[in-house]
């Protein structure tokens, strides 16, 4: 199987006034399609600044980032917004809704910037249904639980099939039951679609239900010391 | 994004915060009804000036003592001679009638009534050149002239201010200055103008104000001539005659004439260009008002930028351009002026349509035009306005770093 994602030698830099902190200290690997990869490490890792990276929302100071065929480090902004759109889905820890909009016009939103008119209803419905919330798509977040929003957010991360789905602690603002709930159903996604799905985690129990967990201490990848 | 659908969410987000929009709103909605009302005010005043000169008569000209530009020392006054010598229509064919005229503010008395009053003394062509008619009684003529009689013909609102009414009156006999004058009969109503009212006056024989009551240093002066031409072609014609003949009479030398011929042709492009300053004044003060307006408007947009950074941070993780950004921020600045503009046309029109009411009320024919070109200048001003200070706030959301902005508490 293809890889989806090809990391090589990820270095970040981060100035921080005079001072210089490496957030990643050359970091490379490989996530095949459809491969389900949990990112762990201790805060300070350098974790949250690979999931940027991969989620093409920061550029790496050095080093090589080919997502699904496309290298994309050394994009410029509008270029990676554009690959951000077709290529990426995020779910965030704390849902990220827009608080006014319904369910149905929260997931139609990536979809509104790729430029695409037609079918877009259809499309926000069919994402809708397939986390199961086709009875709920009028409803403003205020109204749903979090378990609700948390579906609205997959939701909106699928309605672009995107190669990759990049969750940030999708449980974490969930309770045990709900977040199983949630895990579960990203899961069947991945297993139905063959979406690649990133999940950034602390939490051990989630990196179990994952194929495989990558490992980061100190902006290197645990083991390559 | 496009335009419609920019134009959509910037309505949703505006009405979100109806409260805050509204106040954003109402500064500039004040600047455009400031605008539109003091454009409207100046261009009444032109139009009320242009027409109260034009209501003097018809192809006048007003012939004064002194230069222009009162340069001149030692003027010799106008006199009775030198308007007959304009009067003769050999030497100035273009001229059709001269009236000469002496002119005070007097007081005017009967039984306990008094009132301060314009006294002119005039000849019979007065009434002619001035376009005057009667609502009772007759006009001044060569007799009255001749004998200095004490006679007086008076406007409806000094007849008001005296009887309480203004029919019926002719054969009273009033006190002009404590002189007994019998009314020869009442002027029919001029309305009021931009030099005060033109009905709130007392004419009587030029040659009674001159033994009696309006005395001047110099036998046979007079204050002003007023000056009929033939026609409206013959007026320039009778200003180089009228100039002529002084020159001689006054014996001056060129270039140095001790006094001035006036069209009123003049008379109105010197008004026209006072309210047209006017109004551009005005104009100015309120066109503060908008900055202002349009300031207020920048503020809030910043504010919400801030309160929006993890908006904006998701829209730009979902794949929204930096270009996508800047168009919904400016769109809804835009939207915010473009919508104080309409409601401020509205409501300036609306206060210069009580200004209009309010000069009615108190005698002064006085209109406020709102016109297209106003109108059109406001919305494209307040439009301009709030994307101008939509531009700053935009960029700034626009330039916003998603990792950062998705980060911000």
């Amino acid at each position: 199987m293809a890889n989806v994602i090809e990391a090589r030698d990820l270095r970040k830099v981060y100035k921080m006034g005079e001072v210089e902190v490496e957030a990643l200290r050359g970091v490379s690997f490989e996530i095949k399609r459809g491969e389900v990869v949990a990112i762990m490490g201790p805060s300070g890792s350098g974790k949250s600044t690979l999931m940027n990276t991969l989620g093409c929302l920061d550029r790496p100071t050095s080093g090589e980032y080919v997502l699904d065929d496309e290298p994309v480090a050394s994009l410029t902004d509008d270029q990676l917004a554009d690959i951000r759109n077709r290529k990426v889905g995020f779910v965030f820890q704390s849902f990220n809704l827009l608080s006014r909009q319904t369910a149905i016009t929260n997931v139609e939103l990536p979809l509104r910037y790729s430029g695409k008119s037609s079918g877009r209803r259809q499309r926000a419905m069919d994402a809708l249904k397939a986390v199961g919330l086709e009875d709920r798509m009028t409803h403003r977040p205020t109204e749903l639980s979090g378990g609700q929003q948390q579906r609205v957010a997959i939701a909106r991360a699928i309605v672009n099939n995107p190669a990759i789905i990049m969750a940030d602690e999708p449980t974490g603002n969930l309770d045990s039951k709900v977040g199983r709930e949630i895990m579960n159903l990203l899961l069947n996604l991945n297993k139905e679609s063959g979406t690649t799905l990133i999940i950034v985690t602390h939490d051990p129990t989630i990196a179990e239900q994952t194929q495989r967990v990558i490992r980061l201490r100190d902006g290197l990848l645990d083991g390559a010391q | 994004m496009s335009i419609a659908q920019a134009f959509l969410e910037a309505v949703e987000s505006l009405s979100g915060n109806k409260l805050r929009s509204g106040l954003t709103v109402l500064g500039i909605v004040i600047g455009v009804a400031a605008v539109i009302a003091m454009l409207a005010v100046g261009r009444g005043a032109e139009a009320s000036i242009t027409g109260s000169i034009s209501g003097i008569g018809t192809n006048l000209l007003f012939v004064f003592r002194g230069s222009p530009d009162n340069s001149i020392r030692n003027t010799r006054p106008i006199t009775l001679a030198d308007a007959e010598a304009i009067a003769d229509p050999f030497a100035a064919p273009s001229v059709a009638a001269v009236a000469p005229i002496l002119q005070a503010n007097r007081e005017i008395s009967y039984g306990g009534e008094r009132a301060t009053v314009e006294v002119s003394g005039v000849t019979p062509d007065y009434f002619a050149v001035r376009n005057y008619e009667l609502t009772e009684g007759e006009f001044i003529t060569e007799e009255h002239l001749l004998g200095r009689a004490s006679v007086t013909l008076i406007g409806p609102e000094a007849a008001d201010a005296l009887f309480g009414r203004h029919d019926g009156i002719t054969g009273e006999t009033i006190r002009i200055d404590g002189q007994p004058f019998r009314i020869l009969g009442v002027l029919a109503s001029k309305g009021g103008g931009a030099f005060g009212s033109e009905d709130n006056v007392a004419l009587i024989p030029f040659s009674t104000a001159q033994a009696r009551l309006i005395r001047r240093s110099t036998r046979d002066q007079v204050d002003m001539l007023l000056v009929q031409a033939v026609s409206g072609n013959a007026v320039l014609m009778a200003t180089e005659e009228i100039t002529q003949i002084l020159r001689q009479r006054h014996r001056t030398p060129v270039g140095a004439d001790d006094f001035t011929v006036f069209t009123q042709q003049d008379l109105l492009t010197t008004f026209q260009s006072i309210t047209g300053i006017l109004t551009i004044f005005l104009g100015g003060i309120a066109g503060i008002s908008l900055l202002v307006g349009g300031i207020g408007i920048m503020n809030i947009m910043l504010v919400s930028v801030t309160e929006r950074t993890r908006e904006i941070g998701l829209r730009k993780a979902l794949g929204a351009r930096k270009r996508d950004i800047l168009i919904q921020f400016l769109t809804e600045s835009s939207l915010l002026s473009l919508i104080g503009g309409i409601i401020g046309i509205l409501f300036g029109w609306l206060i210069s349509f009580a200004v209009g009411q309010i000069a009615l009320a108190r005698g002064t024919a006085f209109t406020p035009l709102v016109g297209a070109d106003a109108v059109a200048l406001a919305t494209i001003f307040s439009a301009a306005v709030g994307l101008f200070f939509g531009i700053y706030p935009a960029n700034r959301a626009a330039s916003l770093e998603p990792v950062e902005a998705l980060r911000y508490e």
